[in-house]
This record gives C-alpha cells, sequence and structure tokens, in this order.
C-alpha cells in the first residue's frame, strides 16, 4: 500500500476532473487516514470481540453486567462527537484533535495491560468510546480536505473499506491467539496496545493538518462550496436549507434503522443456519461493506451522492423483509448480511460527503459532526423503541411495521430532497 | 505544511520514524506473544498440580472407573497443567481424593449416569459455541448451536430433558439488551424453544418488556414444571414454569439460578449481596413448604448454579481472588449451621451422580 506525506505533490498528481472520468487517485492523506483507522480497528475490535469472553471466563462476571455501560457510553459519545467537530473547526487543527480523540484511546489500552476487574474494563471501554467521539468529525473533515469534491463519495469509500478490514481483521487475530494460547488475553491486550500506538505514530508523522480553507487543496473546479475566501467557522454554517433538510432526512431514517442486533436474532430465531453462525453474523455483514465500500463512493459521485444514499436505505429496507419472510434457508441469511453490507457502503461514508458538500469549508467538521450525532442519537431511540416493539407484537410483526415504515420514508425523503436530487453535473 | 509538532521533518526523516515505531511496537508485541506462548507450553507439559488416577478412555463412564455405577461428583477440573478443563470425577467417598479425568474439554458441564452435558467454546479463527449432549461413552448425542458464551446447563433426574443458557455475544448484543438465551429441550424429541417466548407474570399482570431474560434452569420430578430465574428492568425472581402451557409464574423475588434439592422440599439459590462496584451474591436456601430462607455464611463471591451433594447438603464453585481462571467446589450444610468446607480443589461446575 503506498502511502505519501508529500500531500500536496500527489494531489497535484490527480488528473483533473475536467475530462469528467473518474480515474482520479485517491489522496495518499485519505489512504493514511484509512490505516490508521485500520490499525485502531484491529486495535480496539480485537479486544471488544474477546472482552465478553474475559469477563466471564477470567473474570467470572455475568456478561448482562456490561451492556449498561454500552447504551451510556453512547449517549456520551454523541455528545463529544459535536465537542469534537467544533474543536476542530475553531482551532483549524483537525489533524491534532483527531490525534486527540486516537491518543486517548491508545492510553486507554494500557489500562487493560495494568488492571484488572469490571470497573478497569468499564473505565477503558468508556474512554475508548469518548476518544472515538472525538476523532471521528475532524478525521472526516480531514478526509473532505485533501479530496477533490467531485471524488468525495469514493476518499470516504476508501477510508471506510480500510477501516472495515480493520474491524474484520480485529477479532480474528484475537481468536488466533485464543487459539494458540487459550489464556492469552494479556497478549491480546499488548497486541491491541501496539496497533493503536502505530495508528497514532502514522498520524502524526504522515497526516497532514490540511484543512479546506488551505488554498493547496482548493482546485479551481472545486466549485463554490471550496470558496478560497477562507470562511471562518459561524454557527450559521450549518444553517443550509440542504444541510437542515439532510439532517432530517437522515434523522428519520435512523429512527427507522432498528441495528443489527435485531436483525440477527430474528435471524437466529428463525434459521439454523444463523443459529449455528450467530456470533459471527457481523463479519459476514463487514466482509459486504467493505467490498462495496469504494463501488458505492463512486457510484455517488457520479450518479449523484443523495439519491445513492437514499436508494441505499432501500437495501435496509430489503434486508428487513429478508429476515422476517418465512426463507429460512442459509441462502436468505447471506442475503440478509450482504444487504445490510450494502445499507452502510451506500449510507456511512456518502453521509459524510454529503455533509461535507453542504457545508462551507471552515465549519466541515462541524457539519459532518452534526450529521453522524443526529444519526447516533436516532439509532439509539430505534434500537429501544424497537426493544419494545419486539415484545408488545413479535419478532416479525415488528420487523415488518419498521419495514412498512421505511418503505413510505424512502419516497418521502426523496420527495424533501428533491431540488438537491439532481445528477451532479461535470464541469 | 504538516502540523507544527512534527514541522520540519523530511519526508525520509518521517518514514525511517514510521517504520522504526512498527518494527519496535511488533517486535515487542512478538516477543511478549512468544515468551507467554512459551510459558503456556511450558504449563501444558507439566503434570497436573493435583494427584489424577490412571485416565479412562472417554466420557463419564470412564470417570467413573472400575465401577461405572459408582457414585461421584463429575466436574470441569481446573487445576493448571495437563488436563486444564476437561471433564473430571472423583468418587463421593474421598472427594479430595485423585481424580479421573476424561478426554472430554467442557466450559459448563453437567451429567447423570446417562448423559452428559457439555457447554463448550469451540476455540479457532471462527470461533463458535455448542451445547453438546454426550452419553455414557463420550459420544455426541446431539448438539445445539448457542449464540455466544456458555453460561448454565441441567438434565433431569430422569435424564429425559435438558436445558442450557448462554450469553448472547453476537457484536452488537449490548445494544440490543437481550443478553442471554436459554432453551430446554427433551432427549427424544422436541426443543421447547427460548424461554423469553413463555409468557411472564408477575403479581399477576403480564410482563412483556424487551429486557426480560430467562436463565438458570432447574427440573423438578414433574416433567412439566421447572423453576428458573427471570430477570427484567433491574428485578430478578425465582419463576415456576409450565412447559405444556408454556408460561413462567413469578414465585419470590431476587432468587438466581435455583436449584431443586433431590427430595425436592428445597431449593438452593445465589442471592444478591452488594451491587457496589460489582455485583457479588451469596448462597440461600428456601424451605418450600414453610417459605422460609436460610442465607448460608459463605464469605466469598458466589456466582453458580448451586448443585445439592445430598438432601441436607449444598456444593457450588468459588473463583479463586486472582484472576487466574481457577476455582474450587466448596460444600456446605443447607440449614447454615456451620461453615463452607473446601470440597473439591481446582475444580468447576460440579455435577453429583448418587
Amino acid at each position: 500500500m503506498y502511502i505519501s506525506f508529500s500531500d500536496r505533490a500527489r494531489l497535484t498528481d490527480v488528473p483533473s476532473p475536467t475530462t469528467g472520468k473518474t480515474g482520479a487517485k485517491v489522496s495518499a492523506t485519505v489512504i493514511a487516514l484509512g490505516v490508521v483507522s485500520m490499525l485502531t480497528d484491529i486495535s480496539s475490535e480485537s479486544v471488544s470481540a474477546i472482552l465478553p469472553l474475559y469477563l466471564t471466563s477470567v473474570l467470572g462476571l455475568s456478561t448482562i453486567a456490561f451492556g449498561f455501560i454500552d447504551g451510556l457510553y453512547q449517549g456520551v459519545s454523541a455528545v463529544v462527537r459535536i465537542a469534537g467537530g467544533y474543536a476542530a473547526d475553531r482551532t483549524e487543527q483537525p489533524k491534532w484533535i483527531a490525534f486527540f480523540g486516537y491518543g486517548v484511546s491508545a492510553l486507554a489500552r494500557v489500562g487493560l495491560l495494568v488492571g484488572t476487574g469490571f470497573g478497569v474494563i468499564a473505565a477503558v471501554v468508556t474512554v475508548d468510546r469518548l476518544g472515538k467521539g472525538v476523532r471521528t468529525a475532524p478525521r472526516d473533515a480531514l478526509i473532505t480536505a485533501s479530496s477533490l469534491p467531485e471524488n468525495l463519495g469514493r476518499s470516504f469509500g476508501v477510508h471506510r473499506m480500510l477501516d472495515t478490514i480493520g474491524a474484520a481483521i480485529g477479532p480474528l487475530l484475537a481468536f488466533l491467539v485464543l487459539f494458540f494460547i487459550p489464556s492469552g488475553y494479556s497478549v491480546i491486550f499488548v497486541i491491541s496496545l501496539a496497533f493503536a500506538l502505530l495508528g497514532l505514530v502514522i498520524l502524526g508523522l504522515l497526516v497532514p493538518n490540511v484543512s479546506r480553507r488551505a488554498p493547496a487543496v482548493v482546485t479551481a473546479e472545486a466549485g463554490p462550496a471550496a470558496s478560497v475566501a477562507r470562511p471562518r467557522f459561524r454557527w450559521r454554517h450549518l444553517n443550509d436549507p440542504r444541510l437542515r433538510r439532510l439532517l432530517v432526512v437522515a434523522g428519520i431514517f435512523g429512527l427507522l434503522t432498528v441495528g443489527d442486533g435485531f436483525i440477527y436474532l430474528v435471524l437466529q430465531a428463525r434459521s439454523s443456519f444463523a443459529a449455528a453462525w450467530f456470533p459471527l453474523l457481523y463479519v459476514g455483514t463487514n466482509l459486504a461493506f467493505l467490498v462495496c465500500a469504494v463501488p458505492l463512493g463512486r457510484l455517488a459521485d457520479r450518479f449523484g451522492r443523495l439519491r445513492v444514499f437514499i436508494i441505499g436505505h432501500g437495501a435496509l429496507l430489503a434486508a428487513y423483509v429478508c429476515a422476517a419472510l418465512p426463507t429460512t434457508g442459509a441462502l436468505a441469511t447471506v442475503g440478509c448480511l450482504v444487504l445490510l453490507g450494502l445499507f452502510y457502503a451506500a449510507s456511512d461514508g456518502v453521509l459524510a460527503a454529503l455533509a461535507a458538500q453542504y457545508t462551507p469549508a471552515g465549519s466541515t467538521a462541524s457539519g459532518i459532526a452534526a450529521a453522524q450525532t443526529v444519526v447516533a442519537i436516532a439509532r439509539l431511540v430505534a434500537s429501544t423503541g424497537f426493544g419494545f416493539l419486539w415484545f408488545a407484537l413479535g419478532r416479525e410483526t415488528a420487523v415488518l411495521i419498521v419495514a412498512a415504515l421505511l418503505a413510505v420514508a424512502i419516497p418521502a425523503a426523496a420527495l424533501l430532497l428533491r431540488p438537491y436530487l439532481a445528477r451532479p453535473r461535470v464541469s | 505544511m504538516t502540523g507544527s509538532g512534527t514541522a520540519g521533518l523530511t519526508g525520509r526523516t518521517r518514514w525511517v520514524l514510521v517504520s522504526a515505531a512498527a518494527v519496535l511496537l511488533f517486535g515487542g508485541a512478538a516477543i511478549f506473544g512468544i515468551g507467554a506462548f512459551a510459558d503456556y507450553q511450558g504449563q501444558q507439559a507439566q503434570s497436573s498440580e493435583v494427584v489424577t488416577a490412571e485416565a479412562g478412555s472417554a466420557g463419564i463412564a470412564a470417570v467413573a472407573g472400575s465401577d461405572a455405577d459408582a457414585p461421584r461428583i463429575v466436574f470441569r477440573n481446573t487445576a493448571l497443567g495437563e488436563g486444564y478443563g476437561v471433564v473430571a470425577a472423583v468418587p463421593l467417598t474421598d472427594p479430595s481424593g485423585p481424580r479421573v479425568l476424561s478426554d472430554v474439554s467442557c466450559d459448563r458441564v453437567y451429567a447423570t449416569n446417562t448423559y452428559e452435558m457439555c457447554l463448550r467454546v469451540n476455540r479457532g479463527v471462527v470461533t463458535t459455541f455448542t451445547a453438546d449432549l454426550l452419553d455414557a461413552r463420550g459420544a455426541l448425542v446431539k448438539s445445539w448451536p448457542l449464540p455466544g458464551i456458555p453460561s448454565r446447563t441441567r438434565i433431569s433426574a430422569d435424564s429425559e430433558l435438558v436445558s442450557f443458557s448462554a450469553f448472547i455475544t453476537g457484536e452488537t448484543y449490548a445494544s440490543v439488551g437481550f443478553a442471554i438465551n436459554t432453551q430446554i429441550a427433551e432427549v427424544d424429541g422436541a426443543d421447547s424453544g427460548t424461554l423469553e417466548d413463555f409468557a411472564l407474570t408477575v403479581a399477576g399482570s403480564r410482563v412483556t418488556a424487551a429486557d426480560r431474560n430467562i436463565w438458570g434452569v432447574t427440573f423438578t420430578s414433574d416433567p412439566n414444571v421447572f423453576y428458573a430465574t427471570a430477570d427484567s428492568g433491574g428485578r430478578t425472581w425465582l419463576v415456576q414454569g409450565d412447559r405444556a402451557a408454556r408460561t413462567l409464574v413469578a414465585v419470590r423475588d431476587g432468587v438466581e439460578c435455583p436449584s431443586v434439592s433431590p427430595d425436592g422440599t428445597h431449593l438452593a439459590y445465589k442471592k444478591v449481596v452488594s451491587t457496589t462496584p460489582t455485583t457479588t451474591w451469596t448462597v440461600a436456601v428456601l424451605d418450600l413448604a414453610t417459605n422460609e430462607e436460610v442465607v448460608l455464611p459463605e464469605p466469598s463471591n458466589v456466582d453458580d448454579q448451586v448443585e445439592w451433594l445430598d438432601d441436607s447438603t449444598v456444593i457450588y464453585g468459588v473463583l479463586r481472588a486472582d484472576d487466574s481462571g481457577d476455582s474450587d467446589v466448596w460444600a456446605a450444610p443447607r440449614d447454615g449451621s456451620s461453615a463452607p468446607r473446601l470440597l473439591i480443589e481446582h475444580a468447576w461446575s460440579p455435577a453429583v451422580i448418587r
């Protein structure tokens, strides 16, 4: 994999987007950030994959207690996410705000080596998630600043692909260690720390602190959104009608995104194949996500990001229907996981690209943070609310109701965002 | 220009620094890993830290030694060294004596004279979890996939019914809120499905909250009736289950992992004594006729489903304090008249075969 620190030199190599071709390379900074995310995900996912096993078999705790923290951190994470984005814009140091976030998570890993017990684990997980909350928006702002506006979807696609590769490698690595050393939890913690620290080193040394205000990355073709006028951060920048409508739509979609865990549980109850592979279903989703992230990011750039974002929720709808319909074979399970992966590929990076696109330079991180926070909170509400539906009406009915609502929400979103749905113009 | 902290470094220097960091970090991790692997190998090669008798071929028939019907205690051997994690047995007449090791590895075990329930973590790059029903020779009779880490298992006294509980440990389990899954199955017949689908009533009203969990089944002499734990909104109940009617009715508060005595007169369970900083439990015994509860004078945290040594003595596993994954089995009189005594060292998940 090629990583270059000489970002400016790289960007001048990028073929002119005026040719209308999308063969342009992805900035070396984006790849470097992707590698940082990959290493960090290997670090965090290797630990979280074995955490339940560690808590029960070594510390002798009931994993039930663990669920409480998870809900708690999600709320806190949403708040620090906004703070991270705001700080990145105000200080114009997105790199170092992101560095702080990654650093906090890496430091948390040291806690696993020096302490044991439930309190330590809870603290480590909480601090790790806080760091994740802080770093996400500044990092996505760096990706935006290092990409040509025309290729933004693709850049986010490449980043999310690398990120998801890390999320897939982490658990495999951890279980590989346990396979050779059944009691090797400390080895996993050491490996996790090594990956986190290397990610931090790469971020610190190979990623430039680019900001969309820097003329170096604003090309003449970049269009009005990336004006060279160097606007400062302003709250009213977040008041763009396009961004407002995007947030409303993202919020509505978020409220109808019930969480993969529920889908997996529906599958598990219906299909013996899904039941046997239940602890690994998320790996299938991740695989589909990482394979589709780049193609869908490119499609979003060419066909229209909003279109892909909205149609991508059709994949979620199909996944719901697939899980709820009485087709119980292995094929239905695999199909469901592929659809979920497609949905993430069409929505996660694409939403960040859209938020960046609808926010003036100088406020990018805040705009992205706003969109991601709306989604995070809406999904938290969705999971809680869906839990009640689940028991009041039964699993299949509950899923079908959400599917029906989503089937209404998708055209409604298209209607609300109609003014901006046009295919991107090629100048 | 890049950030101020690293400004002024040339490209080559940056790459050299990154490479050096990679070599240092992964080298260090690799050395640590190799050391840990060598330690583990050494430990495995060592003979067990407890006295073991001549190992049999396989299964619980083997751990019965020469007399296949001899009363014995079957458990998971947690003595470091050879045979860690395998099913072992000691004679009921000499629990602290030499143990016979089988070649069956289980994370949670229960046994009767006919069958053995073995909940397993099938380690590998692709780690899965199963509940395996084995016959007396250790041959697989039936297997059920589990959604995550094994928790509890039981076989009815007549060896007709089995139950098993497992934590749901898919990646997003925590945000889902259903943390445990419990099933009852007939050895020769149908599964009852997950107990979460049974109708749960507390004080006459139906509980439909999404966060309810059912676990820790104990069978009674009536094949239709069982006891278990139900939990919702941070409250825990002892529930009486009816397999035919598919109902669970709460009969008492604050009871977890019940266990019916062999004569059916008493119920032993774990009971919360403190929730700060983490939940700790002790053992209590309920007289089913008088509804009188006795809390046993056990100073340690007991997180186990109690087993009965005989009609007046309970036994249970207690984890050692050093986080080593080792534990001991203790015994205590059900009336709380004396302090618990150490019954089997380096043991977990005991089952008594009378």
